[in-house]
């Protein structure tokens, strides 16, 4: 689960920030400043300082925010001095942009604000559409303006040259102040309101925000080209209102609310991806005449308020083609304010004790949610005292605490008498402290609402809570100041006498719980309070999901932070001394009791055990259908106490009972075939591979088919004693569905006569990948499809494989995200233009992309019952070859090349539609946050050089296309430190690290680059060199083993890089090795591995389909022919781990290695 | 390194070497041998000595048997107490094997229940698990099972099959996300020093502002005597499945991991024994 947080502002101004993985508020950094206002999104938050001023925080990321300057020099021939910088008088500026139209001298380029500086000088661009050119980088031409080439021709008369700088932005992890020089017209007055949202508008350009402000005066402010790379957006443009506003929220789509001083709200209308703006506003009527809203928010299909007499408000029937909404729901509760994050899930301030609430239960079929609950995480600066005191594990330290018992009972104790009866006579009661006086956390469920009540029994019945007075209601001058000033909240001046009220009554306070025990800190202005007072929340950057709830609903407990945290570093849990404890006298007793007895008769006889059930079956014969059958598992011991199990499947066929069977010491892989309506299982063995022909089984509920995947695996793996985490030399894979296996290998697989990898046995591990990538120092790294990576933490199971199959720890919730497409098809004809109406041999005009099923946006279903919907239909702007503004793309005919504007030719046009769905489940996998990748690569380990390499060199291409090298990556921390940025003069597809350090690389252009000088000391290497793809390919993926260099094109053709040599790493051609190629992985013993497109089998055909290149020598590295394994749906694999290779082969390749020691290309 | 999962297979396969001898009073018509079993830790004497049973039956005149029943240094074996438990109350610190005497007349009535079959033992069995439940989950889990998965639980425990009682027995080891463990813990207390047969009680596995509880913390409460004061000397051993866990072991995993198959952790505190 992404670590996101929740932003908030106390009534001191301070900002705080609470992670959705931690249990405490912390501090932000720079406490210069006081704020009024924050507003989150996930890579940044905007607020208003008490200066008025508007300040940006830029979330620090190990990629810098880098954004290219360019500019052009021009030159013409001249018959006396050749290229000069005499230019004619007709001509472009001798300095230019682009265009030619711009002057642009280098020193004229000037940074934009003093939160940028230069990243290094400038210089030439030497790649010209992903060729190289020499000369000093210039492309010639016949005149300007026209066709650049790289090569100087007779006629060429004038030439240009490009020049580069980055610049980067510079103040990140701090406010930076806004520069508001470049504002056109006069300085907006100060600002009184802020609100950041509409990131899901667009993604282009990456990043992008809209900012909205108020002013004073009641005057609405867009901010101007905000995004990734330019998070100061550059000028503030004026946006006209019917009134005046005095508060407004712009949510992650396309709502946007204000709030009038009249107490109506605005809604802007016409917000979308071409017009971010919006075109106009409407009036929505506050839900009575008496009291106007005070405060909206708006999500991406919720509207919550609340108007003046504090009630809070939930809009109903809100969505983009109605963002009005229908009419108002009053909820429970009353609110200062509320706040709509991600997710649509709500954060509110209430009114009574400035208490920060989540409402709980808020789904996308439940919007309004349920209830409200506290958030009583701890601020980080009581972490010091309760941290010190809790982390010492002595029982000590756990006794003593007297005040604990009065806090004991719990909210939900009230049926705790019905409990004790069940316990029966003659036992004794246990004593249950069923005191009024409880803990105030414990009303946490009942709302603020009903906190009122709960507190005044606690005036009653603690005298001592002196400090409770500091509620501002019960103040006596905050309410009618709040009458006056309706929409400013926040009364900066009034609460700062708190600490002097509340500090006479304080000292002596106890009671409240055990932290009510702890020191206070000198600093700490609120006292014993439990919470601090807050004044905004914003959930912009806070990602709740439902199945997860964040640890903030109770006191952080001492004993079990190590795992909460979720630190990166993966130590694993199980280091507590207790827990060791117990192993090791558990292995004592057990000597102890069994080693001197181990000839005495067990008093238990092992007996075959038979699990039967009623599962359907894909028959073997033609027409192919679901068959009811009966399925019974015999499982027995044998004497030698080895356990074998056979799979018996009862069928019926012409009122004739047969059955097959399956050794499931046989099996080779248990595969779930989940889709919209069955839960099915493969079920593989050598034969069946071979076949192409698996045995499918089908259960009638998830949970039938989980408790059979995971009986059977079990069988599987005891039957092959594979249990525990897969070893560190384990070949990982990952199937379309993104489900995860892994294989031991064997020593003979790389052996001359190798193993047939269909006799290789998969196992499952919980999780849902894309990318899983390892090496063999157990480095385990993964991709999902949303691009979120994930390092292994040594566990094993998770998913559906609960109980023995799976590890107790190491296991963490996962979940992924990825997008549904269907088409709309449309022909023109000549009185109506484009309509849905196509000819009757066309396609259907909803379709998938090949235009052969019909899909529908109504009909479509998320891909099986472990996805859920999280989006509406959107319209997808990013599919290759471009669109028009409305994401339609054109064609003369279906099916043919679609291009992004129309012509006279287009008869027929198309656009892709998108829906996004979200699966959650379970595995040993934990997020490494923030970056997301496209690919990841580990260097392989070449034989023998184990435990030599302090760390372990990673490299990775983020979804960016930026190219990144993980520092800090060992055994003991997979996951690594930190990222250090590579440069690149465009973004980067696709990355690979060989065993001698040999770092390759696809850019986008489809040409290969190979980085220069990368060593343990110079992770980075120090420059780039391009080399061009095969004539007429672009590639796609690279792949380096331990001297190999293999590329893969779009066109599925596998290309081996002839020629490197020590002194010519590069290498000098590729050479085609073979065609229906999906990925390829070169391992550390220059293994090679790929997934094949398409393989026949007797039986059928599988697509995806796991196959290993035979007769790799090092004399002959390219290998002759395919072996195939498992197949069917399988997407990437990993050899990259598996150094291992039988003793007797490594003998005899000792002979043909001297030569070619040639052919490395580093000494190592 | 060692899983957790590991645990639960080691308390499971926790066998104690045990030696049978006929009662000497007992009437033969030759010599009864002694008969040497590993008897399962986790399971009930009744449940597992047929083989005992038909031993001495063998040189037994048929007029002669009445309900077996078993003593340990003239304590009668309550059947219905867990072998490991029972092992672990009276025979810790002796020397190995576990020398029962067997007897098959003059049943101690008041201090055994009879098992007059396996039925009996099934009954109690099912109505610790539960109870046990109860506790746990408000009986919801033991509850929305199906018969079926309570007989699989049953025979998982009688034929000592680990995997076809864990299949099912993890599920009454769940506890909802948002919690931090079970509702209360299932426990017994035993001691050999007071009349009391146990103390169970009602304790959570976490306290009111979020830590975990442990063992320490549990015994404090329930059973002060039993722990020593911070400086004092260890006068008693607290015993589950023949080792000691350390005090600060949180309860809840303790549960999890330590509790005998009836789902109740079974603790033995017994006096430290003087070397």
């Amino acid at each position: 689960m992404p670590n996101s947080v929740l932003w908030a502002v106390d009534l001191f101004g301070r900002v705080s920030t609470l992670s959705t993985a931690g249990q405490y508020w912390e501090l932000c950094r720079d406490t210069q400043l006081e704020f009024k206002r924050v507003s989150a999104a996930t890579q940044c938050c905007w607020g208003i300082a008490c200066d008025n001023q508007v300040y940006v925080y830029v979330c620090a990321s190990d990629v810098p925010i880098r954004r290219r300057e360019e500019a052009y020099e021009n030159q013409r021939w001249n018959p006396v001095g050749g290229f000069c910088e005499k230019l004619l008088l007709s001509d472009r500026w001798l300095w230019s942009d682009v265009s030619g139209l711009q002057h642009r001298p280098l020193d004229g380029v000037a940074l934009p604000s003093p939160h940028w500086e230069w990243e290094s000088d400038w210089y030439v661009d030497e790649n010209f559409g992903g060729e190289p050119t020499e000369k000093g980088g210039w492309t010639y031409a016949i005149d300007f303006p026209a066709t650049y080439t790289r090569d100087k021709k007779w006629n060429s008369c004038v030439r240009r040259r490009k020049w580069i700088r980055y610049r980067r932005y510079k103040s990140r992890d701090t406010w930076a102040k806004i520069p508001s020089k470049d504002d056109p017209k006069q300085l907006p007055d100060p600002f009184n309101d802020l609100s950041v949202g509409g990131w899901e508008i667009t993604e282009e350009p990456v990043g992008r925000l809209s900012v909205w402000a108020v002013s004073l005066q009641g005057k609405v402010w867009y901010r101007e080209d905000v995004s990734h790379s330019n998070p100061e957006g550059s000028s503030w443009s004026l946006v006209d209102t019917p009134g005046e506003v005095v508060q407004i929220s712009c949510g992650p789509h396309d709502l946007l609310w204000a709030t009038l001083w009249e107490g109506q709200a605005l809604v802007r209308e016409g917000i979308n991806r071409n017009s971010p703006k919006g075109s106009s506003w409407s009036i929505v009527e506050p839900p009575g005449p008496e009291n106007g809203i005070m405060h909206v928010s708006a999500g991406v299909g919720v509207v919550w308020a609340v108007t003046k007499d504090r009630k809070v408000w939930f809009r109903r029937g809100v969505n983009s083609h109605n963002p009005c909404g229908t009419s108002w729901i009053e909820m429970v509760g009353e609110m200062m304010m509320v706040n709509v994050g991600l997710n649509d899930q709500v954060w509110g301030i209430s009114c009574e004790d400035r208490a920060m609430y989540f409402r709980q239960g808020v789904t996308p079929s439940e919007l309004s949610g349920k209830t409200w609950k506290a958030i009583v995480a701890a601020r980080e600066c009581d972490r010091s005292h309760s941290g010190s005191s809790s982390s010492l594990l002595s029982a000590g330290c756990f006794f003593g605490d007297e005040v604990r018992g009065s806090g004991e009972s719990a909210p939900s104790d009230t049926d705790a008498s019905s409990e004790v009866e069940r316990l029966g006579p003659g036992q004794p009661l246990p004593a249950e402290s069923l005191d009024d006086c409880g803990n105030p956390k414990g009303s946490s469920a009942l709302g603020p609402g009903a906190s009122r009540s709960a507190e005044g029994a606690m005036e009653n019945t603690c005298p001592a809570e002196g400090n409770r007075e500091t509620d501002p209601n019960k103040h006596p001058r905050p309410a009618p100041t709040l009458a006056e000033l309706p929409w400013t909240n926040i009364d900066l001046k009034e609460p700062k006498k708190v600490p002097s009220h509340s500090a006479t009554g304080l000292p002596e306070t106890t009671g409240l719980s055990s932290l009510g025990l702890l020191p206070l800190g000198l600093e700490e202005p609120y006292g014993v309070d439990d919470h601090p007072l807050w004044a905004w929340v914003s959930g912009g950057g806070c990602a709740v999901e439902a199945c997860t709830m964040p640890k903030w609903f109770t006191v952080p407990s001492g004993l079990a932070p190590s795992v909460q945290t979720l630190s990166l570093s993966i130590t694993p849990a199980q280091t507590a001394t207790w827990r060791k404890q117990i192993f090791q006298q558990l292995t004592e007793r057990t000597k102890r009791e069994l080693e001197n007895f181990r000839h005495y008769e067990q008093a238990v006889e092992q007996s075959v055990w038979v699990k039967t059930g009623a599962l359907q079956w894909w028959s073997d014969w033609k027409p192919h259908k679901w068959v009811d059958v009966r399925v019974a598992l015999e499982q027995f011991t044998g004497h030698d106490g080895v356990r074998d199990s056979i799979l018996f499947i009862y069928y019926v066929i012409h009122e004739e009972k047969k059955y097959i069977h399956v050794f499931l010491n046989e099996v080779t892989a248990l595969v779930p075939v989940l889709n919209e309506a069955k839960h099915s299982f493969a079920l593989y063995t050598p034969e069946r591979t071979r076949q192409r022909w698996p045995v499918r089984l089908a259960a009638a509920t998830e949970q039938d088919m989980n408790d059979w995947l995971a009986l059977l695996s079990l069988s599987c793996c005891e039957s092959r004693k594979v249990l525990g985490r897969p070893s560190p030399q384990a070949i990982w894979s990952v199937t379309c569905k993104g489900d995860i296996f892994v294989s031991e290998p064997s020593p003979e697989l790389e052996a001359h006569e190798h193993l047939p990898c269909d006799q290789m046995f998969w196992r499952q591990v919980g999780g849902h990948l894309r990318v899983v990538e390892a090496n063999s120092r157990g480095v385990v790294w993964g991709l999902g499809y949303d691009h979120t990576a994930w390092v292994y933490t040594g566990g094993y199971g998770g998913g559906c494989f609960q109980g023995l199959a799976s590890s107790t720890s190491n296991i963490y919730t996962q979940s992924d995200v990825k997008c549904v497409y269907i088409y709309e098809n449309q022909r023109w004809n000549p009185v109506t233009g484009y309509t849905s109406r196509g000819l009757p041999t066309d396609r259907y005009m909803w379709s998938d992309a090949t235009g052969l099923q019909e899909c529908t946006k109504a009909g479509m279903k998320p891909p099986s019952l472990q996805w859920t919907w999280v989006s509406d239909w959107f319209v997808d702007f990013s599919i290759p070859g471009g669109t028009d503004q409305e994401g339609w793309q054109y064609a003369s005919d279906f099916p043919a090349s679609y291009h992004g504007y129309k012509t006279m030719k287009d008869f027929v046009r198309r656009r892709c539609w998108a829906r996004k769905c979200k699966l959650v489940t379970s595995g040993p996998w934990l997020e490494v946050a923030p970056i997301a990748l496209r690919d990841v690569s580990i260097i392989p380990e070449s034989p023998g050089a184990h435990g030599r390499r302090p760390s372990i060199a990673l490299w990775a291409v983020s979804d960016k296309g930026d190219v990144l090298c993980r520092l800090g990556v060992s055994e003991l921390s997979p996951a690594g430190s930190s990222w250090l940025h590579v440069g690149t003069d465009q973004p980067f597809t696709s990355v690979s690290i060989g065993a001698c350090y040999q770092v390759w690389a696809v850019a986008r252009d489809g040409s290969a680059f190979y980085r220069g000088s990368v060593s343990p000391s110079q992770p980075a290497g120090d420059c780039w060199y391009h080399i061009p793809s095969p004539p007429r390919q672009r590639l796609k993926q690279v792949s380096v083993g331990q001297t190999s260099v293999y590329a893969l094109d779009e066109n599925g053709n596998l290309w081996y890089r002839q020629g490197i040599t020590p002194s010519y790493p590069q290498g000098s051609s590729w050479e085609h090795v073979s065609n229906n190629v999906c990925r390829v992985s070169v391992g550390p013993l220059d293994q090679i591995w790929v997934i094949a497109d398409k393989v026949q089998g007797s039986h059928g055909l599988s697509r995806g389909t796991v196959c290993h290149r035979t007769g790799v020598q090092p004399h002959e590295p390219k290998g002759q022919g395919w072996d195939y394994g498992i197949g069917g749906g399988w997407d990437h694999i990993s050899v990259r781990a598996n150094a291992s290779r039988a003793p007797r082969g490594t003998s005899r390749e000792q002979e043909p290695r001297a030569p070619p020691e040639a052919h490395r290309p580093v000494h190592c | 390194m060692t899983d957790d999962k590991d645990v639960l297979r080691d308390v499971w396969f926790g066998r104690i070497p045990t030696c049978f001898t006929l009662y000497q009073d007992e009437i033969t018509e030759r010599e009864a041998e002694p008969y040497y079993l590993l008897l399962p830790r986790v399971s009930y004497l009744t449940l597992v000595t047929d083989k005992v049973k038909k031993h001495f039956q063998k040189v037994m005149r048929q007029e002669d048997i009445s309900e077996i029943w078993f003593e340990y240094e003239g304590t009668p074996l309550k059947w219905h107490y867990p072998i490991g438990l029972l092992f672990d109350l009276l025979a810790s610190n002796s020397a190995l094997p576990w020398n029962i005497i067997v007897h098959f007349k003059s049943f101690p009535e008041k201090d055994l229940l009879h098992c007059p079959s396996k039925d009996a033992i099934e009954a109690h069995f099912m109505s610790c698990m539960k109870e046990a439940d109860a506790l746990k989950h408000k009986s919801q889990v033991i509850n929305e099972m199906q018969k079926k998965d309570h007989k699989q639980l049953w025979m998982g425990l009688q034929n000592d099959r680990f995997d076809q009682f864990w299949a099912i027995n993890r599920k009454l080891m769940e506890y909802p996300a948002e919690e931090n463990g079970f509702r209360y813990i299932p426990f017994r207390i035993y001691q050999t020093t007071t009349e009391r047969p146990f103390i169970q009680k009602l304790f959570r596995p976490v306290a009111a502002d979020g830590q975990l509880h442990t063992l320490g913390d549990l015994l404090k409460e329930v059973c002060p005597s039993a722990v020593a004061p911070e400086d004092g000397e260890k006068k008693n051993q607290v015993m589950i499945h023949g080792i000691e866990p350390m005090l600060e072991t949180p309860l809840q995993w303790l549960s999890e991991h330590l509790s005998y198959p009836d789902n109740f952790l079974h603790i033995s505190i017994i006096p430290q024994p003087t070397d």
